[in-house]
């Protein structure tokens, strides 16, 4: 009897974190993480509803209103075509993202398949695929997306092979790294013993076990890949004209935009700042908590 | 010892030859020919046969394992080929931009080192404090900012406050040493602001940690000053990762200046190599993009080899992992 007694409050005492409780302490242990999240949410929600919320159309400019500095009109100001600079970021948000994402993703999915196999089968698997990885480290990331945004054309997709390609070495050195690590551990071991198959535990052991520090990679690289397709626009050899991305914003003399417009150049650099510093704040958050000693190595 | 050396040499070797191979293949997948290029054809003005002619001068109607030694075997001479564009030999344009690539990653490297590594001691010694907390903020600031976007800004900087105008000579460091010291201190900088803000944080969690032994706290306890516990007894242990991350940062760096060069319009290497990859001047590209990757893999390789000369168990245990 006292037991039924004594349950009712012990019970009581233990708080049950409902799911807003759990989110709410997870922005309070890490509030650059949850300014990350947000900042890149509003930034994907932008880019998703340009065309609503965007106050001009991004590729037409008024040729009566060329190098306007930012006022009530133009909130940010208007560029070289007298295009509206707030609605060009606004869509040009779209193809930073789009290629951030896309690249990251792609370039860590086929990275820790690789990965994950050399240090699963070993042997001659292994040794050409790090062989072939070393050789793909050692270019210039900037430097083979141009090689290869030169081979295939520039398009929207090419620039996220372009893009994803310099990142597959990399995570596939961490996936494999992991899973070497794992492959001696006794649960291994144990699910081995009881007959599991190689791919149930590839799948069921090894993978979950790598997500953490592919996860913090890959926010790693959203950003960096943000910062290389502004560069490859920059350049010229990525997204063209009349489209608008962050990079593309920014090409022109710097020299001359000095004296006459100098927010055509910063706008989209702080735009692009913002996004890598809002991925790398998520990043650091994940990383910390879902594995404390994970190493910051992260280059 | 030797067999530590002749592995790292090895996989080097190997990792040039597959960075070759990739380079290779690229330059081979490309659709149109360099022949075509090189005669304008297409239009229906070339015939047949002039096509061949150039593609038996150029070596390209031979198998591509022919190809492949052939060009091998003539970059390990330094015979680099004719720029398409400009006529003039790759190797003679590679010598002429080289020098003002090399001035820049060096000046770069050392801003980045003569400020990074005391900006890290400071913000490890006193954290927590608000100079610890400006330093990180500074740092974290630094890794996101862009370095073309860095470049800009200087431009503008210097446009507004200072009426500079872009050099129409970059003055070779020979000739002119400090001119040429002033002029590319610019684009030195914007270079250098990404390396800086790795090494300051890296130094900073690294002297956390060696600040942390028993061993400083013993040197701290027979007396020794404050200035002698950190530099001498700190530093000097926890160096080892740092000029590591010199060391491999140094290499990286040549691969970020290929757009910082762009900005400013220094006509070093990396100028050089996007122009060549804009305009298809095959034998350029191939010739700069192999001569930079293996910049990579040889600063890497020395990195690996000093690392084995600094601690004694790296040459037991093989290749760092």
């Amino acid at each position: 009897m006292s037991t039924t007694v004594d349950a009712a409050p012990v019970s009581a005492m233990i708080p049950v974190a409902t799911r807003t409780q759990k989110l709410g302490r997870l922005v309070l242990d890490y509030p650059l993480g949850a300014f990350g999240a947000v900042v890149l949410l509003i930034m994907v929600l932008a880019a998703i509803f340009a065309p609503l919320i965007a106050p001009y159309d991004p590729t037409v400019g008024d040729s009566t209103a060329l190098f306007q500095p930012p006022s009530a009109q133009y909130l940010l100001g208007t560029d070289a075509f007298g295009r509206d600079i707030l609605s060009r970021l606004i869509y040009g948000a779209r193809i930073s993202l789009m290629v951030g994402f896309g690249a990251s993703t792609g370039g860590i999915v086929i990275g820790t398949t690789i990965g994950v196999l050399a240090g699963y089968l070993g042997g001659w698997f292994d040794t050409v695929s790090q062989r072939i990885m070393d050789a793909l480290l050692a270019f210039p990331m900037l430097l083979l997306a141009l090689a290869i945004t030169s081979v295939l054309g520039p398009s929207l997709t090419n620039v996220i092979i372009a893009l994803g390609l310099p990142i597959v070495p990399r995570a596939a050195r961490i996936a494999r790294a992991s899973t070497m690590s794992l492959i001696n551990t006794t649960f291994i071991e144990a699910a081995r013993a009881t007959g599991c198959s190689d791919t149930r535990i590839i799948f069921r052991h090894i993978l979950p076990n790598t997500f953490a520090p592919l996860l913090v990679i890959a926010t790693a690289y959203l950003g960096l890949a943000i910062v290389q397709e502004a560069a490859l626009d920059y350049l010229g050899a990525g997204i063209q004209e009349p489209q608008s991305s962050w990079g593309l914003m920014m090409t022109g003399s710097a020299t001359s935009l000095a004296l006459t417009a100098p927010w055509i150049v910063i706008i989209p650099g702080l735009a692009i700042c913002l996004a890598v510093l809002s991925s790398n704040f998520l990043g650091d958050a994940i990383r910390d908590a879902l594995d404390p000693k994970l190493q910051r190595s992260l280059r | 010892m030797a067999q530590f050396l002749f592995a790292r040499f090895w996989s080097g070797l190997m990792t040039l030859f597959c960075v070759a191979v990739i380079v290779f293949i690229i330059v081979r997948v490309i659709p149109g020919d360099a022949a075509m290029m090189l005669t304008g054809a297409g239009a229906g003005v070339v015939s047949e046969q002039e096509l061949e002619a150039v593609r038996e001068r150029l070596g390209i109607n031979q198998p591509l394992p022919v190809q492949f030694v052939a060009w091998v075997g003539d970059f390990v001479r330094f015979d680099l080929g004719t720029s398409i564009r400009t006529g003039a030999p790759v190797a003679d344009e590679i010598a002429a931009r080289f020098p003002y690539t090399l001035q820049i990653a060096v000046m770069a490297m050392v801003i980045a080192v003569v400020l990074g590594v005391p900006a890290g001691v400071l913000a490890a010694r006193f954290t927590g404090s608000w100079i610890d907390r400006l330093l990180q903020t500074l740092s974290v600031a630094g890794l996101a900012a862009p370095s073309f976007w860095v470049g800009l800004l200087i431009i503008l900087s210097l446009v507004t406050f200072f009426r500079w105008s872009a050099p129409l000579f970059w003055e070779p460091f020979w000739v002119s040493p400090i001119q040429s010291i002033t002029q590319l201190i610019w684009p030195a900088i914007a270079a250098g602001l990404r390396q800086l803000a790795l090494i300051a944080r890296m130094t900073r969690s690294i002297m956390l940690e060696v600040l942390g032994e028993d061993y400083i706290r013993t040197a701290r306890a027979k007396g020794l000053s404050e200035a002698r516990v950190i530099f001498r007894h700190g530093l000097t242990n926890g160096s080892l990762p740092i000029v590591t991350l010199i060391g491999f940062e140094f290499a990286a760096l040549f691969g970020s200046l290929i757009i910082t060069e762009t900005v400013f319009n220094v006509p070093g290497l990396g100028q050089y190599v996007i122009t060549a990859i804009m305009n298809r001047d095959y034998p350029a590209a191939q010739a700069v993009v192999l001569l930079l990757a293996g910049i990579v893999v040889i600063g890497n390789l020395l990195v690996d080899l000093i690392y084995g000369w600094l601690d004694p168990r790296m040459r037991l245990k093989g290749k760092p992992s």
